[in-house]
């Protein structure tokens, strides 16, 4: 019989009809099963800071998540700009969070700084690849997958009061399109409040004016539409951070204290910390994840399959086959196996001829020696036989001098007998 | 279970996953306020939900769906009945409603296959079906492997098969094994035993007892799968559902006046059945099954095991054309 097949687009999707219902069916509760759901998995959650040395990066971390990461103070001597990602298993209530924090180590440091952001953007790009590697395998896990893609990035802008300073502002460009920037002013604290409000104007619209698109947060949810708003006009962020704390009052604070005063941390007259942490954490954590996602993610996918000259299309404007991506791939991998292989192999040979050359050097060695010893022995055994030689003539010397000796005593004794044979007779 | 941090170039250094020393008892930080912007983010976005529906004509399908979801869902309301009747070859249609309750968005799908079984020779009337289920898979490959694709790829899998046995009372057809045999392999199959107010409650334990023997003798594996089960707490709670299952149940989209309340049943002479009631028949518990608990993880199920795994063969194989060919040589018996 014929088999007819009706495609579910005739019907669906365009067509999908409003309905009401009669009664509860209780479908409600899918965000809970959602939310249930990624509670056992764990969330995942990695942030960028990008900033001179010194300026209060660790110390701000410290202080955003309220613990004592292990911090080593770097020196001013690196000679490249390094990353450095630790990770943190965190929980608050039934939440677990997997932190990543990665740090730039030697950032603006260098006396030339031209090639400061390159590692930083290949870092990022290096996280996309793996993600990307992930995606592209054929038996893939990504549920499991520890996602290591940046979700935000946090800028540093030493508190000069003035401007950005080149370095920023080359860098941010080149980053804009790869992460979401947040930018802070850090070490709030050395600014006035007049300055610092002249200061996050001059910085906005210096990056407005450069083109660089720092993350804006998203204002289509009526929920958080107002905050965030509000928020998007306070940037960048001036903060301040603390491990230490001070006694105001009769509670404990996270301050700094000055001959002159004291700086809470969390007083929102002193600085920017709380709205970093409320609008970071409490508000837009998962929509800087969906945004490294969907936007900055699929960006990076687009360029390196182009580059690695996949199309959606081929010349004739045909779709290109599953097949022949794959196969292209399949292909790259396959060379890859085979280099890698020969290097392998090339290295065996090359340790085997290493080898040898050190055994027959040993059995040289060996021989050597063994004549060596050879001739000491015969050296030995001749000069033993000729003392045994030797030996034997005197022997030999001694025997006859003994047999001659013996016969004389002979004959004396027999004349001696015959003697006293005479004397006896003749008794 | 944790991976460790992805492999970087020498010149990055990278520490291990460190337990973080405790939080700060009198501080709060927020990261639990995460659990609020997913569920706000998945309000906004809705929901997607395909379930397809399979036996033969007569057992009541429409209804269940229509009583399953409170509303006129089934192919049926969309279509005027009087073009009914038993098509001659196997159609696969399907139909889109978006219903919404509390807030939370949904397009629920219905996927009806008028036509199974009805033939006088069903020899492999579970192909178009298959042909179908795949389809849908292949339209969703071709859309993750494009270069430029959606933020959102449209889910058109279907998550969950839905499987009406006939309520002989001695044993599972040769049509049924079949289809669950090879079906179960692509798809979540939700056995259920079609119009059980004609069995008393012993037949139904008996016939039940029989269907799940047969199940396991012929290696049929039905949701919720054992293999797929995350720990010892989801273990203990589906092995009370495996113990239950094919649940029998009954459907009614009709109200009547029941001890001073109106509820959904099926009125006869010798009583009204309501179908919400767990004493009459098991309807209440398949609902609770599809929509309160499982649905998050049955669409799960769905697209990180048995997506993966056609995905997985079609990036194997060498010709590009299995979705289109409904050949069966590629499904081992």
């Amino acid at each position: 019989s014929r088999i007819a097949i009706r495609r579910p687009g005739t019907d669906s999707d365009k067509n999908a009809r409003p309905l009401s219902l009669s009664g509860h069916v209780g479908f409600d509760s899918l965000p809970h099963q959602l939310v249930n759901k990624s509670t056992c998995q764990g969330f995942c959650f990695n942030i960028l800071c990008i900033g001179e040395t010194g300026i209060g990066k660790s110390t701000l971390m410290d202080t955003l998540f309220n613990t004592n990461f292990e911090n080593f103070e770097s020196s001013h001597f690196e000679p490249k700009v390094k990353l450095r990602a630790q990770t943190y298993d965190l929980q608050e209530s039934n939440v677990r969070l997997k932190l990543t924090i990665v740090n730039t180590v030697g950032f603006g440091d260098q006396m030339n700084k031209q090639e400061s952001y390159q590692h930083v953007v290949d870092y990022i790009d290096t996280q996309f690849e793996s993600y990307l590697q992930e995606e592209l395998k054929i038996k893939r896990s990504l549920h499991n997958y520890h996602d290591s893609r940046i979700h935000a990035c946090l800028y540093f802008i030493a508190p000069s009061g003035h401007s950005l300073k080149s370095l920023d502002l080359v860098t941010m460009k080149k980053l804009d399109s790869k992460v979401n920037i947040i930018p802070v002013i850090a070490k709030a604290d050395t600014i006035s409040k007049s300055e610092l409000h002249k200061f996050k104007i001059k910085i906005m619209s210096e990056l407005v004016s450069n083109g660089v698109q720092i993350y804006q947060f998203p204002t289509d949810d009526e929920t958080v539409s107002k905050i965030n708003t509000a928020m998007n006009g306070i940037l960048p962020f001036a903060v301040v951070g603390s491990s230490e704390e001070v006694k105001i009052g009769n509670k404990m604070v996270k301050a700094r204290q000055y001959p002159w005063g004291v700086v809470q941390v969390e007083n929102e007259n002193h600085c920017d910390f709380v709205k970093l942490r409320e609008m970071l954490i409490c508000v837009n954590m998962e929509d800087l994840r969906e945004q490294t996602h969907t936007r900055h993610y699929e960006l990076y996918r687009r360029c390196k399959l182009e580059e690695m000259g996949f199309t959606d299309t081929n010349p004739e404007s045909k779709p290109v086959s599953l097949q022949e991506t794959y196969e292209a791939k399949r292909h790259e991998f396959l060379g890859d196996l085979q280099r890698r292989e020969e290097e392998m192999r090339q290295m065996f040979v090359q340790r085997v001829k290493e080898k040898e050359t050190e055994l027959k050097e040993a059995e040289r060695e060996l021989q050597g020696k063994f004549e060596q010893l050879k001739r000491l022995h015969s050296e030995e055994k001749s000069k033993l036989d000729e003392k045994r030689r030797s030996l034997e003539d005197e022997i030999n010397t001694f025997s006859k001098k003994k047999a001659a000796t013996e016969l004389l005593q002979g004959q004396s004794f027999n004349t001696n007998a015959n003697l006293k044979k005479d004397k006896d007779r003749k008794k | 279970m944790m991976m460790p941090p992805p492999a970087m170039p020498a010149a990055f250094q990278v520490e291990k996953p460190v337990p973080g020393p405790g939080m700060g008892d009198f501080s709060y930080v927020g990261i639990d306020a995460i659990l609020e912007q997913m569920r706000r983010k998945a309000m906004k976005q809705g929901f997607e939900l395909n379930i397809m529906v399979v036996g033969q004509s007569g057992l009541g399908k429409s209804t269940l769906m229509n009583t399953l979801f409170k509303s006129k869902v089934s192919r049926k309301s969309v279509q005027a009945t009087s073009q009914e009747k038993i098509p001659k070859t196997i159609d696969i249609k399907s139909v889109s409603h978006d219903i919404e309750e509390k807030g939370v968005r949904m397009k629920l799908t219905v996927i009806d296959t008028p036509g199974f079984g009805d033939q006088i020779n069903n020899e492999n009337c579970w192909q178009p079906i298959m042909k179908f289920i795949n389809a849908q898979y292949e339209q969703y490959l071709q859309e993750e492997i494009n270069i430029n694709r959606k933020k959102r790829i449209p889910d058109s899998r279907v998550h969950c098969c839905i499987y009406f046995i006939p309520p002989t009372g001695h044993c599972l057809r040769p049509l049924d094994v079949e289809f669950m045999r090879r079906l179960s392999k692509v798809v979540n199959i939700v056995p259920v035993i079609a119009k059980a107010d004609t069995l008393t409650l012993e037949e139904r334990d008996f016939f039940k007892q029989k269907i799940r023997e047969e199940l396991r003798a012929n290696g049929i594996d039905v949701y919720p799968q054992k293999e797929f089960d995350e720990d010892a707490e989801d273990r203990m709670i589906n092995d009370k559902i495996r113990e239950m299952i094919p649940f029998a149940v009954v459907g009614s989209d009709q109200e009547y006046q029941v001890n001073g309340r109106r509820l959904l049943g099926r009125k006869t002479k010798w009583g009204t059945i309501e179908v919400e009631n767990i004493a009459h028949c098991e309807f209440a518990y398949l609902r609770d099954l599809l929509i309160r608990t499982h649905m998050e993880n049955i669409k799960d199920i769905t697209s990180s095991i048995h997506y993966e795994v056609y995905r997985v063969r079609r990036l194997n194989e060498n010709n590009t054309a299995i979705a289109h060919e409904g050949e069966d040589t590629h499904w081992g018996d």
